[in-house]
């Protein structure tokens, strides 16, 4: 029997974590990299639950019917084909789930539950209480564990990837990487690679992802040639809670039981959602939940006259929300007091997730060969707007595409990569070394947290809900004087071991590089379309804009191309949600 | 509650690395309100200055999901292990000591190395072995009871508190700790990982297993998830009786 193929996957979230149970399952070696322990990767955070038309609600419910309302909730801006079996494949990931051990939430009779969430009428989640991504992340760390065990699997956990080693084919090889505590720069040939580093909110400051959630693998894969896709798409959640550090996620699977959004106006409650959305009330998708939340406060209801409106539960059964929504209710608890069983949560938009990313083909491999991307740090699926609990789906489909391609990819490869002593590795990870060292040294007058929140606040402020190409201007012009200033960084850390300052002055840096390829996508795109949305632009453009942003690194800047998007399953129509949608009808 | 001043003092254990002799040194940041401990150590990242001005590197500390449910930010906030995410200076007060957790290697400050958690779990072999993840229809059934049981031991976010608290975990002592038998009882209580219960408790019956606890019940005080742990120990020590019983029956 041949040898097996190694292969490098970047990133123990669900979507890596799937990669690599597969990668191993087909008798291969995998060798797992990660900032933090796997088990502590940001999947952890996901709350409300993961979408699968299972159908046993007698809804009537099926595949077509979730791919259908994906694809109209993403604004007709995914590429179809991949989201149909995505569709086609998510029963069966629950069934791999529940035979893990996941301790789904059940019904009477002992099967699976299912719950209600935005941009469905139907009941088509899977949770288990309101902490199911910890829960399905835990079930993948075990069983990648196991392959561990068998030695199927080698842990790199607390290494970053610094960058790639691409041939001069263009091939991806390998990566480099540096042991966070030891600060040791190292080569790792690989067979392939693939990227499952997750989002990228940290760029917007505070935002609801994990702080781990820099995109710097993203930023150092674009940098090296990957297309960067549909940037400009960021999907802003219409209930957070606001804090110092973080903003924290209230679960759409909250009005997914139902609870109702809410403000006074003349004094009484106003359920505007109901109100203005007859057919889907507080659970139209969350780009117009977060941009009526916009408007209402705009127009000076918003409580206290500020940008925050409340979620309300105090008309549901204490004991069935205990059950269904503990984790959720407990982090309201914890960071703001009030029980929310009893008196209104107060909540307001923050930045959650984010549609685009590496470019990828329907195989999940990048314009890089052998670079292949999976999860949330890849650009497809979405479209323009997530739908909620799709998200954890996708990285199981995605994982599961990268692996199914990248081994055989792997075999084919005429000749194995080199040894990590070919000068291939040994220079890329030299330049490396030489990065970090010239970082070292910087003493000049920034400060790197000061800076950071700066973008941060200029790219929330003009770059998510309503963007206006004049403002969008300012802050690429903000982001070029930040990318100055942060040559004059002190770095403010001699130490030589466990430099995190260092990490985070290579992170700063990848993220003012994808914040122009955000704004810039922005400017460009003069139309509106699920999160992207300008007044001045204030409807979708299909003639001029049903197409994919494809931004290139150059020195100077990112580039931007265009693709056509596959709509090839169901031809794109107006998108409602004042009336119910009518199925498109299955080709 | 404390009474709130307008400056926050902190005093922060520190160690530039494993070898390295600790230090303390001592912070005043301005107060705000709604911060955690968290915040206050990115508020020394923006000015990294001690009380009296010098001027330090920021103070390293580990945190990823700031909401409770990863266990990255473990430390010793007053003594006591707890995250740093969750916990609120409004509650606290503004005089707070931060130390890296003492059951640990420390990397640097506040940072330690806790893989000897993850690796015990490998010990024990804390997962269900499936035949495959190919799609081999649903799992078993499982009454909401049952399932209500497990997601509650299923929680837990192997943060270590409970390792922290339990005066017999020391580099003495081979004690799995309470995080480690609560996994054991996770796996037992799944109908597929049930199928090799007897073997799972074999593994903990020896040197290091349940034997080794001291009933102390620090653990289930310390765990910020709130989880039953003493009672999950309990429960294994009559499964573990009653097989002792069959097995010594069989002989
Ligand atoms: C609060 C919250 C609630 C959510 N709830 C839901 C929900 O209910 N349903 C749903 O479907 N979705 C939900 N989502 C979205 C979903 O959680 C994420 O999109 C998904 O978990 C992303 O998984 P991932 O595998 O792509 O990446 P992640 O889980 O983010 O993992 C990224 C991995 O990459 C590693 N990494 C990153 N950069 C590097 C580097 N340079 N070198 C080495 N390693 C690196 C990290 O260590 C980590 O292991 C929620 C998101 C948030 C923020």
């Amino acid at each position: 029997m041949a040898k097996p193929v190694s292969i490098a996957v970047v990133g123990g979230g669900l979507a890596g974590l799937t990669a690599a149970i597969k990668i191993a399952e087909a008798g291969q070696h995998v060798q797992l990299f990660s900032i933090v322990p796997v088990k502590r990767s940001h999947s952890v955070c996901a709350q409300g639950g993961i979408n699968a038309a299972v159908n046993t609600k007698g809804e009537g419910d099926s595949p077509w019917e979730h791919f259908d309302d994906s694809i109209y909730g993403g604004d007709f801006l995914a590429d179809q084909p991949p989201v149909l079996r995505m569709c086609e494949a998510a029963p069966g990931y629950i069934y791999m789930f529940d035979r893990m051990g996941v301790p789904f939430t059940r019904t009477r009779e002992g099967l699976i539950d299912f719950r209600r969430f935005g941009g469905t009428k139907h009941h088509r989640t899977a949770y288990a209480g309101a902490t199911t991504g910890q829960q399905l992340l835990y079930a993948l760390d075990e069983q990648v564990r196991r392959f561990e065990d068998d030695g199927k699997v080698t842990k790199q956990e607390g290494w970053e990837l610094l960058s790639l080693v691409i041939d001069q084919n263009r091939i991806c090889r390998g990566l480099t990487a540096i042991d966070l505590w030891s600060m040791e720069v190292d080569a790792f040939p690989a067979d392939a690679v693939i990227l499952a580093t997750g989002g990228i909110g940290a760029i917007f400051g505070k935002s609801t992802n994990s702080i781990i959630c820099t995109g710097s693998a993203q930023a150092a894969a674009y940098q090296q040639g990957a297309v960067y896709a549909n940037g400009e798409f960021i999907q802003v959640h219409p209930t957070a809670i606001p804090g110092e550090d973080k903003h924290r996620l209230m679960s759409e699977s909250v009005r997914g039981e139902g609870g109702r959004v809410w403000t006074y106006k003349n004094g009484k409650p106003w359920y505007f959602l109901e109100e203005k959305y007859p057919a889907y009330g507080n659970l139209v998708p969350r780009d117009i939940a977060t941009r009526e939340i916009f408007q209402v406060c705009l127009e000076g209801h918003g409580v206290d006259g500020k940008m925050m409106v409340y979620l309300d539960i105090t008309h549901m059964d204490p004991q069935v929300l205990t059950r269904k929504l503990g984790g959720v209710l407990e982090i309201y608890e914890k960071f703001v007091g009030p029980d929310p069983r009893k008196v209104p949560m107060i909540v307001f938009p923050a930045v959650h997730y984010t549609m685009g990313g590496l470019w990828v083909g329907f195989d999940q491999m990048t314009n890089l060969p052998g670079l292949f991307a999976a999860g949330e740090c890849d650009y497809s699926i979405h479209g323009a707007n997530r739908l909620g609990a799709n998200s954890l789906l996708s990285c199981l489909y995605g994982g599961e595409t990268a692996a199914a391609h990248a081994v055989p990819f792997a075999q084919g490869h005429q000749k194995r990569a080199p040894e990590k002593s070919h000068p291939l590795f040994t220079a890329e990870a030299l330049r490396q070394r030489e990065i970090n060292a010239t970082i070292m040294r910087k003493r000049g007058p920034e400060n790197l947290r000061a800076l950071h929140e700066e973008m941060g606040q200029w790219m929330t402020e003009h770059v998510t809900v309503i963007r206006h190409n004049d403002k969008l201007r300012r802050t690429d012009e903000k982001l070029r004087e930040l990318q100055e200033r942060w040559d004059r960084i002190d770095l403010n850390d001699e130490g030589a071991f466990a430099n995190q300052s260092l990490l985070y002055a290579r992170q700063l840096d990848g993220m003012l590089k994808l914040a122009r390829v955000i704004t810039l996508g922005a400017i460009r795109r003069d139309e509106s379309r699920g999160a992207h949305y300008k007044p001045e632009f204030a409807s979708r453009d299909d003639a001029h804009w049903l197409r994919t942003t494809m931004a290139t690194w150059t020195p100077e800047g990112p580039e931007l191309s265009y693709e056509p998007v596959d709509t090839s399953l169901i031809p794109p129509r107006p998108r409602k949600y004042d009336v119910e949608k009518q199925t498109a009808f299955l080709l | 509650m404390p009474s709130m001043s307008s400056t926050i003092e902190l005093k922060i254990k520190r160690r530039d690395r494993p070898e390295a002799p600790p230090r303390w040194e001592e912070f005043a940041i301005e107060y705000r309100p709604n911060m955690n401990v968290i915040s206050c150590l990115m508020e020394i990242q923006k000015r990294p200055m001690t009380r009296s001005g010098a001027r330090t590197a920021p103070v390293n500390f580990e945190a990823s999901c700031l909401e409770e449910v990863c266990g990255s930010c473990t430390m010793l906030i007053n003594g006591r292990p707890r995250q740093a995410c969750s916990t609120l200076v409004d509650k606290t007060g503004t005089r707070l000591e931060l130390a890296p957790l003492s059951k640990f290697p420390v990397v640097r400050d506040l940072v330690v190395d806790r893989s000897s958690l993850f690796e015990r779990f490998r010990q024990v072999k804390a997962w269900v072995p499936i035949d495959g993840t190919y799609n081999l229809g649903p799992g078993p059934r499982l009454s909401p009871a049952d399932q209500d049981f497990r997601y509650l031991l299923s929680r837990c976010m192997s943060c270590a508190c409970c390792m922290e608290a339990c005066p017999q975990v020391n580099d003495r002592s081979p004690f799995l700790g309470p995080a480690t038998l609560n996994q054991v009882l996770l796996m037992i209580t799944h109908p597929t990982g049930a199928l090799n219960k007897e073997e799972r408790l074999e593994a903990i019956m020896g040197p290091g297993g349940l034997g080794d606890c001291g009933d102390a019940q620090n653990c289930v005080r310390a765990c910020p998830k709130e989880i039953p742990l003493t009672t999950s120990i309990a429960q294994l020590n009559r499964e573990a009786t009653s097989y002792a019983v069959r097995r010594w029956l069989k002989r």
